[in-house]
């Protein structure tokens, strides 16, 4: 049966989604930009995020501490992985960068289920976000409001870092031509190793703010991965603005198809995605050329 | 092709050694259903390499074709009356081959990470249909329980192979009829062309193959490959596992192949070996329980760091070791000028080489009005109107910048105008691919060398040669590419004309500079080209090397019609009958070389200040 008020839940279910993905899209997405390597562990750091996370709330039952250590771990993962093994992928073909990315994903999943098993933990949203909102016309889950704050302003935050800073401007000039910025004296492997990490942490710090909302799992970025490639693939390889843009699309798609029958989200994913192939190869706001 | 000189000795030891298997891997530890589900590993691998290891097409989606071959193959067998279980898996082959069709069209589309990622996305989009829409059909999350073993009907009596080494021969007899196949696919033209595209997409397109085809062909073939082999696997384990459709599915097939090796067929083979023996190790003598993925997946990651082309790669790397590849019958270092020179005079008259024929013989060939190219506010070409006959030898010069290049790109319809017509042999052809150009008979030979550096000069030459000879697109999938009719014949006249001749089987990586700089022209001629746009054929090259490629590109010449771009102006002078001069994307001035070098408009745009200098002086 159709509701209004069921309807208007789901956009917002759609929202908060959306802005996740695009959160996470953007880590991907600036990765692949600067470093040209399209890493496929992206899924396995959103994870590492919450387990990070996971521990330090057991370890102190503080949910600040918890997104800090998600985010700072995750980062610290990226900047340790790009030191020792992708520096060395950036000259070989992009197979071989797929490959290992691959394996490294396989790796972090892996030794995420040693340590902790296979069965889903959960991280309580802090007291004073549990609950419920009313809105006037529907109520909503509180921490999930806070979830969509959260992640725009970890948005913006990230939209400042490459817009409106120095680094930033490096990054995007590298985005353009990392061998120019090299040239100009700028020590573009400091520069990669950097992107790497802040990459990976947008991926990490997505994993633990969406752990209260659903349960964290060795495998819970399979599913984010390949929700992150769509995202990608809509918006445009490389762009910013894409992969935010991509992101609410998508979160609406599998939000409001999840209220009609939720087999069907990644079908109707598919569908858009298919689309954009066709209508606009390069995706919403990609341009020719970056792949 | 290293197997030309002993034909079918690769099938002979794959037989051999697929006979042998049975007796030998028991004493090393390897269960039979293990060696089966092996077999069944090597064949989805057989497709998958000719996808990856043969045209550079890594897709993390074939789970997808696994997967829906299977279950289709399944649902014959246990929901409806059908029971011939070879029909079964040919059934299921097609089915994969035509949703191979459907996807292959839509992820084509794009190439590299694109192509990867639409891929995985796709094939979750199976694996989720699978799981709930379906379930009905496919038992969702149970799979299809009761798949009977394989049986082979004989009219009289029908065979039954429900032992684990009865299957064994009947996968053993898939997998080698598998490989027989794809070592006809990769020794016909459409193989030379699949690593052609791999090496260097643009080019193999620029010589007048349709590339988007061949590469639908091969996702296709893969595709079949993973249906058949999804059957087997149904036949085997006596039920369809939904999990053949996941994402892991697809990502151990990557996986295996990467171990193995790609782009030498045996190479997934050997993966799957290595793989399933250490999980099976892992898992059953040390114990390790869940953790054999954790172990395998460190071993993967430095499998990929340290050896880059995998088991079967670094036992050919040993190989070479031990035994040195003997150098090719010419001599490693540029044999220089003389020899080549010398060759100049005894080589074959260029007339010897085939020349796609033209409509005319007299009058214009290349008919060019208004031609303009803009790129965003910059006007690149503006306005061209040029014009070259039957015959002539028509030079380009104008300063950098000048927009020399991009009228190129346009007249062989890699660019399209943004104004403007291009006629060439009375034909409007402005708006054709650059396939399509090289077809009718104009090509070009780059500014930069576009070679395929991993394959032979012959097979370079070859890969030239096949679009005149073969078209744009055909399915010669089995047959020979030294069965290919005039190939031969066209391959060794280019590679005289260009003194490649001593240099065929020498791989393009181990040629000097000038040998790739004349095999680059050589790519060029081997199209049989009516009209032939040389882009700068002497950048880079030494005085010496210049006055050698002058030289070659005169007895080229004959009875040919060619434009040349090029910045040596005396070399052009001595080469050319006409000289256009283009200065910011406009024709300045038109004139044989004489009035070109007295013409002082040209003197000011071309050599600048000089002239002035020189006046006030």
């Amino acid at each position: 049966m159709f509701s209004w008020g069921n309807f208007i839940s789901q956009c917002f279910n759609g929202l908060v989604l959306g802005a996740l993905l695009a959160l996470i899209s953007s880590g991907l997405t600036i990765i692949y930009g600067t470093l040209g390597v399209l890493n496929l562990a992206h899924g396995a750091m959103f994870m590492l995020g919450g387990y990070a996370g996971w521990v330090a709330y057991t370890q102190t039952g503080s949910f600040i501490v918890a997104i800090m250590a998600g985010a700072l771990f995750v980062m610290l993962v990226g900047v340790v992985t790009e030191r020792l093994i992708i520096r060395h992928f950036y000259a070989r073909p992009a197979e071989d960068q797929l490959l290992v990315t691959f394996g490294l994903g396989i790796v972090f999943v892996e030794t995420v289920r040693f340590f902790f098993g296979s069965l889903s933990k959960t991280v309580p949203p802090p007291a004073l976000l549990s609950g419920i909102t009313p809105l006037g016309f529907m109520v909503y889950p509180t921490y999930r409001l806070a979830l969509l704050g959260i992640v725009t302003v970890a948005l913006l935050v990230l939209y400042f870092i490459l817009y409106r800073t120095r680094i930033g401007m490096i990054v995007r000039a590298g985005i353009e031509d990392a061998v120019m910025v090299d040239s100009l004296g700028i020590n573009i492997q400091k520069v990669f190793m950097l992107v790497f990490g802040i990459g990976a942490m947008a991926a990490g710090f997505a994993g633990i703010v969406n752990a209260p909302v659903v349960a964290i799992a060795p495998d819970v970025g399979d599913a984010i991965l390949v929700q992150t490639f769509v995202v990608v693939v809509i918006g445009g390889v490389g762009s910013f603005g894409g992969a935010v843009l991509g992101g609410l699309i998508a979160g609406q798609i599998i939000s409001l198809t999840s209220m009609i029958d939720p087999a069907y989200s990644y079908v109707m994913l598919f569908v858009a995605m298919t689309l954009v192939l066709v209508l606009r190869p390069y995706g919403l706001l990609g341009t020719a050329g970056r792949e | 092709m290293p197997t030309r000189q002993r034909p079918y000795i690769v099938e002979i030891l794959t037989a051999l050694a697929l006979i042998a298997a049975p007796f030998v891997l028991p004493h090393l530890g390897f269960a039979p259903t293990t060696i089966n589900r092996i077999l069944i590993w090597g064949l989805v691998g057989i497709g998958f390499d000719l996808l990856f290891g043969f045209t550079g097409l890594l897709s993390f989606g074939q789970a997808a074709f696994f997967g829906t071959g299977g279950m289709f193959a399944a649902y014959l067998l246990t929901q409806t009356p059908f029971s011939n279980t070879i029909a079964a898996a040919f059934v299921g082959m097609i089915v994969a081959g035509i949703i191979g069709y459907l996807i292959g069209l839509l992820a084509l589309r794009r190439t590299g990470i694109y192509f990867a990622m639409i891929t995985v996305a796709i094939a979750e989009v199976f694996f989720f249909v699978e799981f709930n829409p379906l379930s009905a059909y496919t038992g969702g999350e149970n799979g299809l329980p009761g798949v009977p073993p394989p049986n082979l009907n004989l009219g009289f009596t029908t065979l039954t192979f429900d032992s684990n080494w009865e299957m064994y021969g009947f996968f053993a007899f898939w997998y080698f009829v598998g490989l027989v196949i794809a070592l006809r696919i990769v020794r016909s033209p459409v193989g030379l062309l699949l690593r052609a595209i791999r090496d260097n997409p643009l080019r193999a397109q620029a010589l007048g193959h349709n590339i988007h085809s061949y590469k639908l062909t091969v996702f296709i073939v893969a595709a079949m490959y993973s249906g058949f082999a999804g059957s087997l696997l149904a036949m085997l384990q006596g039920f369809m596992p939904p999990d053949a459709f996941m994402f892991a599915t697809s990502g151990e097939i990557v996986m295996q192949t990467a171990i193995g090796g790609a782009g030498w067929l045996f190479g997934p083979l050997l993966g799957a070996t290595v793989w399933l023996f250490l999980a099976d190790f892992f898992q059953t003598t040390l114990n390790l329980g869940a953790t054999w993925k954790l172990v395998l997946g460190i071993v993967f990651v430095l499998l990929v760091v340290f050896l880059r082309h995998g088991l079967v790669g670094a036992i050919v790397d040993v190989y070479h070791l031990v035994r040195p590849r003997k150098s090719a019958t010419a001599p490693t270092v540029d044999a220089g000028p003389r020899p080549s020179l010398a060759a100049a005079r005894t080589s074959p008259p260029a007339s010897e080489l085939r020349r796609k024929r033209t409509t005319g013989s007299t009058g214009p060939i290349l008919e060019v009005t208004g031609l303009t190219k803009r790129y965003g506010g910059l006007v690149a070409n503006s306005d061209i109107d040029f014009r070259v006959d039957h015959g002539e030898i028509r030079g380009i010069i104008g300063p950098n910048g000048a927009g020399k290049s991009t009228f190129f790109k346009m007249l062989t319809c890699e660019v399209i105008p943004t104004a403007g017509k291009i006629v060439f042999d009375g034909r409007d052809i402005t708006t054709l691919g650059v396939a399509d150009a090289c077809q009718l008979g104009l090509t070009k030979s780059y500014q930069i060398n576009q070679l395929f550096d991993r394959l032979t000069v012959r097979q370079n030459l070859a890969i030239a040669a096949l679009g005149e000879i073969r078209g744009k697109f055909k399915l010669d999938l089995l047959k020979g590419v030294s069965k290919v009719a005039g190939l031969d014949a066209q391959i060794e006249s280019t590679a005289a004309l260009v003194h490649l001749g001593e240099r065929l089987e020498t791989p393009v990586s181990d040629l000097a500079y000038g040998e790739k700089r004349r095999l680059e022209i050589g790519l060029a001629l081997a199209t049989s080209p009516s009209l032939l746009l040389l882009d700068e054929p002497l950048a880079g090259m030494s005085p010496q090397e210049r006055v050698e490629t002058v030289a070659l590109l005169k007895s080229i010449a004959h009875g040919r019609t060619m434009i040349v771009i090029d910045h040596d102006i005396d070399s052009l002078f001595e080469l050319v009958e006409r000289i256009t001069v283009l200065q910011e994307g406009r024709v300045l001035v038109e004139g044989t070389p004489e009035e070109i070098r007295t013409n002082a408009e040209v003197q000011e745009a071309y050599l600048g200040g000089i002239h002035d200098e020189a006046g006030a002086a």
